[in-house]
């Protein structure tokens, strides 16, 4: 299949400052593209980019298999979702949603019939007549999509979409935005910074960082197998654990060794054959360390670790610990009897561990 | 926002506090009464004074209402004072300043809102030292053009004539238009272009259709400011003028320093009121708009 | 085609203005800045001759009068209109009843002609029949108050009238800048028992500071280019006692066809403004832009 987006070797600068370094990205129909990273890592320079919206300044940029190289936004069967929505401000919902119809000549009959399609499919009939400034956040939300669906593009951007909800309207709009997406069957581009909305919604996910790709993949690739420490770092909430530690080979495997304040240094032993230098960092997930007992097959081990700090959330309860110099965060059943300031035995699952390089923070497995 | 008898609290010595609070509003209202009088004196003294009759001024004092009420003052202000050699009163002057005034408001707020539209909105390499370079243009003294614009208007066939006066507004009025329609759109989102360039709308309609409909306040302020720059410019209209084509200043100016005939005390000030009353009626009608322009004039950025 | 001309669309709707701003404001001030060079008289001359006007021009006690006056004006002007500005805003913040209409009051000179004002004020200062009479009407037989004809002061009744057609706007200028002091520091000092003076004193007038510059600048701006206010109300006189930079310039200019004096006493003025505007508006574009 053709790629719907196909981007190579992009850059864009303005004046000296390189904003986006060498980006290569393709996308096929149908799939859910998300763009994350931190602010100014030039994903929504990226986004406008693809939109026409700024010229590039290397590289080349197609949709739907045309180069797009002088090609406006309106001629790219683009639509866009913005941030602030970007609502005209003196247009009713009604014209909001048929401006771009009707700046294109689409006779009237049409642009009503396309109207009442998405103002159906979007429950928000009611409004039509409304003006932006009357609307709540969750419904001039549901205008702008209003206003791309209705083109009927080929690629759908969305810039930062959700962030400016409350915490409960932005999930309940990320599942209808991922619920169109599979209705549609449409491609899409999705800029965020939030890294949730990223695995929750994208079929690939681009992690950016100061203008160039850190890695792209699926979501579980992402999160299980992230390319650098920025990646691991970045996705994820609470955060991977990163433990500094002395790698030596025997028999058995790679046996790890971590310091500790207190005692003796933690050993683990990694049976998986690989070669690694002797410093690493040790990425494992909080959700990938479990109480004792809570967790068994042959890759895990356990061990002994003075609790720091325990924080119910609900549904789990976060346990931390200094191992190596670095707070490691467990993730372990709420019920658990662990006490701060006591020690607990912890169970590490070694299979699920990612190894960095500790300077230039590359994986090494 | 505070009250000045707030300062200490109200249970420690209720009686004298009462008493002290009603003596600090007394003299409080008594001195914003007393600058009211300040400020309205002047146009009292110009109404009485219009009302009454020569010999009544002559006999009467400053401040005393008129026995008599009469118009005569002005109906001569308005069509028989001289202005030097001619007496015709204001009536053509204020009509030659309603004849700038229109058209030079009109083209320096439309050229404003363009350039504004962008500044803000359409930057460009360089757009923002142009802006920088036409802002630096507001707080030039005007005496510095002055030679220079008379040479120029008398080349360009416009010496002493209507259309050389707007010209002249216009040029100097764009500065300040720009400035308020670039402050009004740079705080509308960017992203209302982009949502618009990407429904495939241009330049001139992104404009029409989408930032001229959220324009009406800026549009009221601006007109407001440039109406009362222009019907109150006295240097352009006395330099760039020649007899028939003076604004309303410039002949009332001429009127009170007119050295023919006995001094008209009262048709000075009919003259002056006829003067004042295009702007005069700006300010009540509109005054909100007024302030917000006087301040955004000077409170630049 | 259409697309080129969609992306050089902005730049073509502003030259027209850039090209006119360049020519008529800065091309203009280059033009007056060389001939004030030269030995223009009634007609402009291009040759430069060196300093020659502004030697002359500083030789000249009717410039000399000017420019003390432009001093004392501009000072007592500035410095007054500033004060009431600020008084009278401070007491109409007070939760005045009717503020709505004082305000009006105030402010209303502002959209007056400077000639009007002049006019009004010559009125109401004439000796014969103005204040002075009205004050010995009352039967203060020897009360004089003959500024408007006295030389040594009658440049005071300019600062008169003007302090009286610009004191309302400072007034509103201060007001807004009362306003929009946050309403929580005011609070949290009440709450910590400051008296009302101090928290004026110490904590909002000190927030104020944008605004006295925006004041300063606006007012000064003013007093240079006071032009109107003086023809209607002295006419420069009596004698030359009143003549500001302004009415020199317009006087060589237009009745004494001296364009080198006229030029040169212009240039000064431009300099005397761009003194007081420029360090101002560069750090405000400066600090724009960071």
């Amino acid at each position: 299949m053709a790629p719907i987006l196909d981007i190579k070797n992009l850059h864009k600068s303005y004046g000296s400052v390189e904003i986006l370094k060498d980006i290569n990205v393709s996308i096929d129909p149908g799939d859910f593209l998300v763009l994350v990273g931190p602010s100014g890592c030039g994903k929504s320079t990226l986004l406008n980019c693809i939109a026409g919206l700024e010229p590039i300044t290397g590289g080349t940029l197609s949709i739907g298999g045309r180069d797009m190289a002088d090609v406006t936004p309106k001629d790219r069967d683009i639509a866009m979702v913005f941030q602030s929505y970007a609502l005209y401000p003196t247009m009713t919902v009604a014209k909001n949603i048929t401006f771009g119809m009707k700046v294109r000549g689409v006779d009237a009959a049409t642009q009503d019939r396309k109207l009442q399609e998405v103002a159906q499919q979007l429950q928000i009939e009611p409004l039509l007549n409304r003006r932006p400034g009357q609307l709540s956040g969750g419904q001039r939300q549901r205008v702008a999509m209003g206003r791309a669906l209705v083109r009927d593009p080929k690629l759908f951007l969305f810039d930062e979409p959700l962030s400016n909800l409350d915490a409960k309207l932005r999930v309940e709009m990320r599942s209808e935005i991922k619920k169109l997406h599979q209705n549609l069957g449409a491609s899409m581009v999705y800029v965020t910074h939030d890294q949730i909305e990223a695995m929750t919604l994208a079929t690939k996910i681009v992690v950016m960082k100061g203008g160039v790709i850190q890695q792209i993949g699926t979501p579980s690739e992402i999160y299980n197998t992230p390319a650098n420490l920025f990646v691991a770092d970045f996705m994820g909430s609470p955060a991977m654990n990163l433990i500094p530690a002395k790698t030596r080979k025997n028999g058995a495997g790679t046996i790890l060794e971590i310091t500790r304040a207190d005692g003796a240094p933690l050993q683990l032993t990694d049976t998986r054959n690989q070669d690694l230098p002797n410093d690493v960092l040790l990425g494992l997930r909080p959700e990938d360390i479990a109480e004792a007992g809570f967790r068994a097959g042959a890759s895990v081990q356990e061990a002994e670790c003075l609790v720091e700090m325990v924080e119910p959330a609900g549904a789990d309860t976060y346990v931390t610990s200094h191992l190596g110099g670095a707070q490691v965060t467990a993730r372990l059943h709420a019920e658990t009897s662990a006490l701060a300031g006591k020690p607990l035995s912890l169970a590490f699952d070694l299979a699920k561990v990612s190894y960095f390089e500790p300077n230039s923070g590359m994986r090494l497995n | 926002m505070i009250d000045l008898s707030m300062s200490r609290p109200a249970e420690t010595h209720p009686r004298g506090i009462a008493w002290g609070r009603l003596a600090l509003r007394f003299s409080l209202y008594l001195f914003l009464g007393l600058f009211a009088l300040y400020y309205l004196m002047p146009l009292f003294v110009m109404v009485t004074t219009s009302l009454k009759s020569l010999e009544e001024i002559r006999t009467g004092s400053l401040i005393s209402l008129p026995r008599e009420v009469t118009f005569e003052a002005w109906r001569t202000a308005w069509s028989g004072a001289c202005t030097g050699i001619q007496c015709e009163g204001l009536k053509p002057y204020f009509w030659n300043s309603i004849l700038i005034a229109v058209p030079g408001v009109a083209i320096s707020t439309l050229l404003g809102a363009l350039n504004g539209y962008v500044i803000a909105q359409w930057r460009f390499r360089g757009s923002n030292l142009i802006f920088s370079l036409m802002l630096f243009g507001c707080f030039i003294p005007f005496q510095v053009v002055l030679l220079p614009m008379a040479r120029v208007l008398g080349e360009m066939g416009l010496a002493g004539s209507i259309s050389g006066l707007i010209f002249v507004h216009v040029i100097y009025g764009l500065g300040f238009t720009t400035l308020f329609f670039r402050n009004y759109y740079v705080t509308i989102p960017n992203e209302l272009v982009k949502a618009a360039k990407v429904d495939g709308a241009g330049f001139v309609r992104i404009f029409w259709s989408i930032f001229l409909p959220l324009s009406l306040p800026i549009i009221v302020v601006t007109v407001i400011w440039q109406f009362t720059q222009i019907w109150n410019d006295f240097l352009f209209g006395v330099s760039f003028s020649q007899a028939g084509t003076q604004p309303v200043t410039v002949a009332l100016n001429n009127i009170v320093n007119s050295t023919t005939g006995v001094k008209e005390y009262n048709v000075d000030m009919a003259a002056a009121i006829i003067a004042a009353l295009p702007t005069l009626l700006v300010y009540v009608v509109a005054g909100k708009y007024f302030i917000r322009g006087l301040t955004a004039g000077s409170v630049k950025g | 085609m259409s697309d080129w001309l969609e992306t050089h669309l902005p730049k073509a709707v502003l030259a027209p203005s850039f090209i006119a701003i360049m020519l008529f404001v800065y091309g203009f001030i280059g033009w007056t800045a060389w001939v004030s060079f030269t030995r223009s008289k009634l007609l402009p001359r291009y040759e430069l001759k060196g300093t020659v006007q502004y030697e002359k021009l500083f030789a000249s006690p009717r410039w000399d009068t000017a420019m003390d006056n432009l001093f004392v004006f501009g000072t007592l002007f500035i410095v007054i209109a500033m004060l009431l500005g600020l008084l009278l805003a401070i007491f109409l913040d007070q939760k005045v009843r009717s503020e709505g209409v004082i305000r009006t009051i105030y402010l209303y000179p502002m959209a007056l002609s400077m000639i009007v004002t002049g006019t009004a004020w010559k009125w109401i200062l004439n000796p014969g029949l103005g204040l002075e009479n009205m004050v010995r009407g009352w039967g203060f037989e020897t009360f004089t108050f003959d500024w408007l004809v006295n030389p040594d002061f009658a440049i005071y009744t300019v600062v008169l009238a003007g302090v009286w057609q610009s004191s309302g706007f400072v007034m509103a200028l201060f007001l807004a800048g009362l306003r929009s002091v946050d309403e929580e520091i005011i609070k949290a000092a009440q709450v910590d028992g400051i008296p009302t003076w101090r928290i004026y004193s110490a904590i909002i007038i000190p927030s104020m500071a944008p605004i006295f510059l925006s004041a300063f600048i606006v007012l000064a701006h003013l007093a240079i280019k006071s032009f109107d206010l003086v023809i209607a109300l002295t006419g420069g006189g009596p004698g030359y006692s009143t003549d500001l930079p302004a009415t020199y310039m317009y006087a060589m200019a237009f009745s004494r066809g001296d364009i080198g004096q006229a030029a040169s006493s212009a240039m000064i003025m431009m300099m005397v403004v761009f003194a007081i505007v420029v360090p101002y508006l560069y750090s405000e574009l400066r600090a724009k832009h960071d």
